[in-house]
C-alpha cells in the first residue's frame, strides 16, 4: 500500500521544527538571558499555553473563543489560593484581627476563611484543581453551546460575556477573591520560597517542559484522526454530522483541551509572576491572547509559540518607551496580520522562507516537488 | 407510529413539514422496497431535497413517519440516523478540501466514531485496503494522496458518493449525482451507480430523464409536496398530469 499518506507522529520538517523551539527555550534564552530577563520569557511563554490551545480550537476546529483569559485566570487563580493560604500562616498574618487568614479576606471583614478555600490546602488538591476546574467550567460552556448548535460568531460573543462576568464577579467579591488587586504577596510552595533566583530559573524550566508536554498533545491531536476530523468539520460541518459522528462532542472535547492548556499556562504565570489578578482575565488578555495565536499562525502548534514570545516581547519594549502608543501598535499588527499575513509568521515561513531555503540546501536540482514527493512516500 | 412491513425498507407515511405555514413537503407517503432504486422527479420547489432532508434528520417534521426497518428516524438524531444504516449525499459536493482523497474515505470509514476511538484510531490494513477498494470504484485510485480541492467538480462527487459506500449503507440518498458533469462524466456516474446499487437500496433526485431511465426500478413525481404519480418510468412518462407540470415544458 504505497498511496497512503503519511501517518507518523512527526514529518522530518515538523521534528526538525520541534527541536529548533526545544534548543531555543531550554539552551539559547537560558543561556543568554539574566535571571530578570528570562522570568520574563518564562512569563511570556506561558501564554504560549493559551496560543497552542486555540491553535487547536480555532485554527482547527474552527471554534473561536474570545474568553481563553477565563481558563487561564482559573488555572492560575487555583495556583494562587495554594500559594496565598501558605504564605498566610498564624505567624505570617498575627497582625490581622483574624490571624491565619488571606490578608485581604481581613481587610474585608471576614473572621474565618471560606468552605471553598479550605481544599486549597492540600497541593495535590490544588494541581487537580488548577486542570479540573476549567475543564469542568469549559465542559459546561461546550454542552451548553454545542448541544443546541451555537458556533461562529455567536459563540465568539458569548465566550467575551463570560470573560466579562467572571471579571466581575472577581473584582465584586473582593472578600473572597482579593478584588482588583487580585492574590498578591505569594511567598512559598511547600516551603520553598519561589521569590530567589534560583528558584525562578528553575520554574522556567518546569514551564518549558510543561509547555513541550502541551505542545506534543496538541502535535497528537493533530495527527490523529481527531485532528483531521476537527479540519473536517471547520469545512463541512453537516458532512462530518451525515457521516455518523456527533459533532459536538468533537467541538466540546478540544473546547476542553484548549481551556486545559490556558489553564496549565495561568498557574505557570502565578508561580513566575507571583500573583494573579483579574487584569488576566477579562476580555482585553483574551482577545491578546488570540493576536498571539493570529501572530503565529492559527493553524501551527509552534507558530503559536514564536507568536506569544515575539507579541509579548514587542509588548514590553514598545510600552517601556511609548506606553501610550502599543495599544495602537497591537491593533494595527492585527490588522497587519489578518489583511496581509492570514496564516501569521508560519504562513510566512511556509510560503516564502521554507522554499529559499531547501533551495540554498539544495542547491540546483528542483527542490520542492522533490521533497514532496519525498515525505509523502516515505511510509 | 406506523408498524414496520418486512416488505419494505422505508416506510414514508403522512410526512408533512411546514415553514411559517407553507407546507413543502405536504402529507407525503411513498415505500421503498429492499434493492430498488427510486428516483424521485419533480418541478423546482416541489419538496424533493426537503423529502431527503427530513428522512436524514437534517430538518424536523412537523408531522407524520419515517419508519426505516422498524425504526422511527424522525425521533433519532443525525449520527445515529447515519449509524442506523442510512447514507446521504448532498446536492453540491461535500467533500472536505483541505484534507487528501485518502483522508476524506478514511474520516468516513464506520468506525472511531466517538471522540476517544477518534483520537485513538489506527490506519490499519483493512482500513487501507477497503479505501483502495472504494477509490477504485468510484475512479480515483491515482489521486489518493491528492488534496480534494484539486479535483475537478465530477471527481469530487464521486468521491462524496465513495464516502458515503465507505459506509456500506442500506439505503442510499443521492441528491442530483450528475448535475454539472460532462457527458462523459455523466456515461461514467451512470455506470457506477448500476454497480453500486445492486445490493442497497436507494433514492435519487435526478432531472436528467435519460440518465432516470437509466437507473430507475421506479419513479416517484413530486409537486408542491404532494406525489403526483409514481410508478414505472413508461407509465409515468405517460401520465398526462406529468407531462402537464414537468415534462411537457
Amino acid at each position: 500500500m504505497t498511496t497512503a499518506p503519511s501517518n507518523r507522529l512527526f514529518t522530518k520538517s515538523e521534528a526538525i521544527g520541534f527541536v529548533i523551539l526545544a534548543v531555543i527555550v531550554f539552551a539559547i534564552l537560558p543561556l543568554a538571558l539574566d535571571t530578570f530577563r528570562l522570568n520574563l520569557f518564562g512569563k511570556y511563554l506561558t501564554y504560549a499555553f493559551v496560543a497552542v490551545g486555540l491553535v487547536l480550537c480555532w485554527g482547527a476546529g474552527g471554534i473561536l473563543s474570545l474568553g481563553q483569559g477565563v481558563f487561564f485566570g482559573l488555572g492560575g487563580y487555583c495556583m494562587a489560593m495554594y500559594l496565598k493560604l501558605e504564605a498566610s500562616t498564624p505567624e505570617n498574618t498575627s497582625i490581622q484581627s483574624t490571624p491565619g487568614i488571606p490578608d485581604f479576606m481581613d481587610w474585608n471583614q471576614l473572621t474565618a476563611l471560606p468552605w471553598w478555600w479550605e481544599p486549597f490546602h492540600s497541593f495535590s488538591f490544588t494541581l487537580f484543581a488548577v486542570i479540573a476546574v476549567p475543564v469542568v467550567f469549559s465542559f459546561i460552556i461546550g454542552v451548553a453551546m454545542f448541544r443546541r448548535r451555537v458556533g461562529g460568531v455567536y459563540f465568539a460573543i458569548i465566550t467575551q460575556a463570560v470573560a466579562a462576568i467572571l471579571t466581575i464577579l472577581i473584582i465584586g467579591q473582593q472578600g473572597f477573591t482579593g478584588g482588583v488587586n487580585g492574590i498578591t504577596d505569594l511567598r512559598t510552595l511547600k516551603g520553598w520560597d519561589i521569590r530567589t533566583d534560583s528558584a525562578k530559573e528553575i520554574l522556567y524550566f518546569v514551564n518549558g517542559i510543561m509547555l513541550f508536554a502541551c505542545l506534543l498533545t496538541a502535535q497528537f491531536i493533530r495527527k490523529s484522526k481527531l485532528g483531521r476530523l476537527l479540519i473536517a468539520m471547520r469545512d463541512q460541518e453537516d458532512r462530518v454530522r451525515f457521516s455518523g459522528y456527533d459533532v459536538a462532542n468533537f467541538k466540546i472535547f478540544v473546547f476542553c483541551i484548549g481551556a486545559a492548556f490556558a489553564a496549565i499556562g495561568g498557574a505557570m504565570f502565578t508561580l513566575q509572576v507571583g500573583f494573579m489578578s483579574p487584569s488576566f482575565v477579562g476580555i482585553v488578555p483574551s482577545i491578546e491572547m488570540v493576536i498571539f495565536c493570529a501572530v503565529g499562525g492559527r493553524l501551527s502548534i509552534l507558530g503559536a509559540v514564536y507568536g506569544a514570545l515575539l507579541v509579548n516581547w514587542a509588548k514590553t519594549t514598545f510600552s517601556e518607551s511609548f506606553p501610550e502608543l502599543w495599544l495602537l501598535g497591537l491593533g494595527a499588527l492585527f490588522i497587519a496580520v489578518v489583511m496581509a499575513f492570514p496564516d501569521g509568521l508560519a504562513g510566512v515561513y511556509t510560503d516564502k522562507i521554507a522554499p529559499r531555503i531547501r533551495k540554498l540546501l539544495k542547491r540546483g536540482p528542483p527542490a520542492l516537488p522533490a521533497a514532496n514527493a519525498q515525505e509523502t512516500a516515505a511510509e | 407510529m406506523t408498524i414496520h412491513n418486512p416488505n419494505f425498507v422505508l416506510m414514508v407515511e403522512d410526512l408533512t413539514v411546514s415553514f411559517d405555514g407553507f407546507k413543502a413537503v405536504n402529507d407525503l407517503s411513498f415505500y421503498v422496497e429492499p434493492n430498488e432504486c427510486r428516483v424521485i422527479i419533480g418541478p423546482n420547489g416541489a419538496g424533493k431535497t426537503t423529502v431527503l432532508d427530513l428522512i436524514c434528520g437534517r430538518t424536523k417534521a412537523t408531522s407524520g413517519s419515517v419508519n426505516f426497518k422498524g425504526q422511527e428516524l424522525l425521533k433519532m438524531r443525525e449520527d445515529q440516523i447515519v449509524h442506523a444504516g442510512v447514507g446521504r449525499k448532498f446536492q453540491t459536493p461535500s467533500v472536505y478540501e483541505d484534507l487528501t482523497v485518502f483522508e476524506n474515505l478514511e474520516l468516513s470509514y464506520p468506525q472511531g466514531h466517538g471522540v476517544f476511538g477518534a483520537l485513538f484510531f489506527q490506519r490499519d490494513d483493512p482500513v487501507k485496503t477497503r479505501i483502495q477498494e472504494i477509490a477504485e470504484t468510484i475512479f480515483l485510485e491515482d489521486h489518493l494522496s491528492e488534496k480534494a480541492a484539486y479535483l475537478s467538480h465530477g471527481q469530487k462527487q464521486w468521491l462524496e458518493i465513495g464516502m458515503l459506500l465507505i459506509q456500506d449503507p442500506e439505503l442510499l440518498m443521492l441528491d442530483e449525482p450528475v448535475a454539472g458533469m460532462s457527458v462523459a462524466e455523466r456515461k461514467k456516474t451512470a455506470e457506477l451507480l448500476n454497480r453500486i446499487i445492486n445490493d442497497r437500496s436507494v433514492i435519487v433526485i435526478e432531472h436528467d430523464m435519460g440518465f432516470v431511465a437509466d437507473i430507475a426500478t421506479r419513479v416517484t413525481v413530486l409537486h408542491q409536496g404532494k406525489t403526483l404519480s409514481e410508478g414505472s418510468m413508461e407509465r409515468v412518462q405517460n401520465d398526462p398530469k406529468v407531462i402537464e407540470v414537468y415534462l411537457g415544458h
